[in-house]
């Protein structure tokens, strides 16, 4: 202690020294390369080649791209525009587009309802996907479909009317009587929706369709990308309560019942999807009432709509069998009976679970709508192949028409994939 | 004093059978019971009567009546007096050829990309994210139509490659891509141990299953010695020399000669012809099931904890063997059942063939046959059969090594 005292200290440092910057090849962008891409000899190599590779594709289609003409009437006209130089001819795209999006035979003056149907739809969709919205919304969510149908199709209102009105007597019914007994409300609205449709079906008078406001499109004239996802919307909206009840009935302890499910399931996971639509397009009729004529996309929504049910099933029963014991017993504990208990406890944890693989069911349903035009309906594939690329005008442009297809379906699919891993994570309730 | 009796027994009553968890369950199998018999009688009066009406009956004796269409992609013999049945059997072998020979390079293309996608290297993990999403999000058959476009509309056709200032030549002087398929050259035996090439091809598969046996009895020896004496012996020339030499030996026996492509008249004559269609499935299929397959072996990568890698290093193992003999047992019990089912996938989407008219089953059985007899009921139910088939024995195989390869728990 006296030392410091006696002996007056020299020098002190009264400040720290600032700190140095770190070298150069330590910092920024030197590093991050350095550490990304140059990291050692194979990297390096990886690197060059993936950046030759890279060039090379894009030297090829860029002035392809930009070159690109967009108004012309025919092939040969684009050629003459480009003369000589490489070019794409994107005039096919702005000149068929209603082909291309509509089908050829949907009447032209008739474009602005599939358009509303579709805005509707987003409206309809958004409180279903994101569940912050109020939910009053859901209300148009319900009547969405009549509207829809409605729209693309025209003729008489009644139809869609009748329909609806089926389903809400049915819904009340199930309230009355469901609160006692589940099985008693649900065979009674069965009982009442049936009759409902009958009756109403046999009052509406023939013949309103033929001057109603919205004419009538027959759904052979439907087509384009507007074909795809209209299948796409309505199998999948189908297939979710359809993939449910064949989960559940497949986890369910009466053999009967589960025996169907099993059969039904492994029957149509096991067969691809165009022989099922070969079943639709050429079979099914067989096993209709001899006299009654069910027109090719009903037959083919029945077809799709049982596919994609089979695979949501499968998803649904890995989200059932993920759920803990423990909730099961839980819920009996509780005195919940069994169409409680799938209520408020196992389906909404189970069908959580399920989001990534109904949604990965979803994109791969939506690419394969894409297979119909295998049993010639023209959707957007179909339309390219047949009228557009036959026509003589258009005979020989692939690149840009295939080109289009492919983008058209990666924005819709890679957004359905985005929106579930938004989803995944906003519906994360674990901690890790 | 007071006894505990039992509760009275209930009487049955009619309303127990829906109120008593006793007899519901019966219940509701009996209606269930009523309602698909009920269905099922339905649809067949309807079919019945339909059938009747049209004037046609089920009856599969078709199959024997001759075909009178030709088939250009075929693996057995087949002409155009040849009946139905050969048809749909040239249809089958078509489909396994193809779903076959689509399973391996998806393999390969899957296992790079997903390897690759986890590289440290940013510019190569960015690329192989790029190849997945833009593969897995676009529909198959868009991609087997643009490959297929690519075959018979951007290649040369076969006149490119005649004359002397020919615009078009042949790889190696071997191989030719023209737009009406590839010609690859052909392995001959001038002289061969059995009459049937057949025989031959067999012999030379039979000689490489030996030398595989003999590979693995060297390496289990080395396994032996390492374990005995600590010091492996080296191997590698001597698996070289097990599995060239019988085959270098047997192939001088046979005197294997190449029949190589070459341009006569207006086509191509010699080798091997693969047709366009054949080669645009194959390679759509392959591309498109390798995205799906790189995002399951880079889930069955991360799926192994951190902490194996770490441990594994810390005992020394360099980057390759840790690979080798750590993460990869462990991810393939990962990444196998999902392979399976992807490889399942490759079969059932090689049904699109008939998109691009490649002969598979589909195609035959399910499009030429069907329209021209008629016999849709008997033929599509004939195509089920043979995907059901198929379906079940992939899965079965994939039953049997999930259970061979299950952790075993006590």
């Amino acid at each position: 202690m006296s030392d410091q005292t006696t002996n007056p200290i020299a020098f002190v440092a009264e400040d720290t020294i600032p700190p140095s910057p770190p070298p150069a090849r330590e910092t920024g962008v030197v590093k991050w390369l350095r550490e990304n891409l140059f990291s050692g000899v194979t990297n390096t190599v990886l690197t060059v080649l993936s950046l030759v590779l890279i060039y090379i594709l894009l030297k090829n289609t860029l002035p392809w791209i930009f070159n690109g003409v967009w108004n012309a009437n025919s092939l040969a006209e684009c050629r003459e525009i480009l003369a000589g130089k490489t070019g794409a001819c994107f005039a096919v795209l702005t000149e068929r587009w209603p082909q291309l999006i509509y089908g050829f035979k949907y009447p032209a003056d008739a474009y602005w309802r599939p358009n509303l149907a579709l805005v509707l739809m987003l409206v309809a969709l958004a409180p279903v996907l994101f569940f912050d919205l109020p939910r009053k919304m859901l209300l148009f969510t319900a009547v969405y479909p009549f509207v829809a149908f409605w729209l693309i199709w025209g003729g008489t209102i009644l139809v869609p009317v009748v329909a609806l009105v089926g389903f809400i007597a049915a819904g009340a019914v199930f309230q009355k009587l469901g609160n006692n007994s589940f099985a008693a409300g649900f065979f009674g609205a069965i009982v009442t929706a049936l009759v409902i449709w009958n009756v109403g079906g046999a009052l509406i008078p023939e013949g309103l369709s033929e001057n109603a406001w919205l004419t009538a499109v027959p759904s052979r004239d439907l087509g384009g990308f507007m074909l795809n996802m209209m299948l796409g919307v309505t199998c999948v909206s189908l297939s979710v309560p359809l993939g449910i009840a064949l989960a559940l009935g497949r986890q369910s302890n009466m053999p009967l019942i589960k025996w169907v499910c099993v059969i039904f399931i492994e029957f149509i996971r096991g067969v691809p999807l165009i022989t099922l639509l070969f079943v639709a397009s050429v079979m099914l009729a067989y096993f209709f009432p001899p006299d009654s004529t069910v027109d090719l996309f009903l037959r083919v929504v029945i077809m799709i709509t049982m596919f994609s049910a089979a695979y949501i099933a499968e998803v649904i029963r890995g989200g059932l069998a993920a759920l803990p014991r423990g909730q099961y017993e839980a819920a009996d504990s509780l005195g919940l009976d069994y169409p409680q208990a799938m209520r408020l406890i196992i389906l909404p944890q189970a069908l959580k679970i399920s989001i990534p693989g109904i949604v990965n069911v979803a994109v791969g349903l939506f690419k394969d709508t894409t297979l119909v035009s295998v049993i010639s309906m023209f959707d957007l594939v179909g339309m390219i192949r047949g009228p557009i690329l036959a026509s003589t005008e258009w005979n020989g442009v692939y690149w840009e028409l295939l080109g289009f297809a492919a983008l058209l379906f990666f924005v819709v699919c890679y957004g359905i994939s985005q929106y579930s891993q938004w989803l995944e994570r906003r519906l994360a309730t674990d901690h890790h | 004093m007071s006894t505990m009796t039992d509760p009275p027994k209930a009487d049955f009553r009619l309303s127990m059978l829906i109120n008593d968890t006793r007899y519901r369950s019966l219940t509701f199998q009996v209606i269930a019971a009523i309602v698909i018999a009920l269905s099922i009688w339905y649809l067949g009066n309807n079919l019945i009567q339909n059938l009747r009406a049209a004037g046609l009956n089920i009856s599969y004796s078709f199959l024997g009546d001759s075909s009178g269409y030709d088939i250009n992609q075929r693996l057995v013999e087949y002409d155009s007096q040849s009946s139905h049945g050969r048809a749909a059997v040239v249809g089958i072998l078509n489909t396994l050829l193809v779903a076959f020979l689509a399973c391996i390079t998806a393999t390969i293309f899957g296992v790079i990309a997903g390897v690759l996608r986890l590289s440290n290297n940013w510019l190569v993990s960015k690329l192989m994210a790029v190849y997945v999403e833009i593969f897995r999000n676009i529909p198959v058959l868009i991609w087997i139509i643009i490959i297929f476009t690519v075959m018979t509309a951007v290649l040369p056709g076969p006149r490119a490659f005649r004359g002397d200032n020919a615009t078009s030549s042949m790889l190696f002087d071997a191989f030719a891509f023209t737009n009406r398929g590839v010609y690859v050259p052909r392995p001959v035996f001038a002289n061969g141990l059995f009459g049937a090439t057949i025989l031959n091809w067999l012999l030379v598969i039979v000689v490489l299953i030996g030398s595989w046996f003999a590979s693995r009895e060297i390496e289990k020896r080395a396994t032996l010695k390492q374990e005995a004496t600590g010091e492996r012996p080296k191997t590698f020339l001597v698996k070289l020399a097990v599995w060239l030499m019988p085959f270098a030996v047997l192939m001088l026996i046979m005197g294997l000669t190449w029949d190589i492509p070459a341009l006569k008249g207006f086509n191509f004559s010699g080798g091997i012809k693969v047709g366009g269609p054949l080669i645009a499935l194959w390679f759509a299929l392959s591309i498109y099931t390798g995205a799906f397959i790189a995002e399951n072996v880079r889930a069955g990568i991360q799926a192994i904890s951190k902490g194996q890698t770490e441990a594994a290093a810390a005992l020394g193992l360099r980057p390759g063997r840790i690979m080798n003999l750590v993460v990869l047992p462990q991810a393939l019990r990962v990444i196998i059942p999902p392979l399976i089912s992807q490889y399942l996938n490759i079969t059932k989407n090689s049904s699109l063939a008939i998109a691009v008219g490649y002969a598979d089953i589909t195609a035959t059985l399910g499009g030429i046959t069907l329209n021209q007899t008629g016999r849709a009921i008997e033929c599509v139910l004939l195509l089920m059969l043979f995907y059901l088939t198929a379906s079940l024995l992939i899965s079965m195989a994939m039953n049997i090594y999930n259970a061979s390869v299950k952790l075993k728990e006590r």
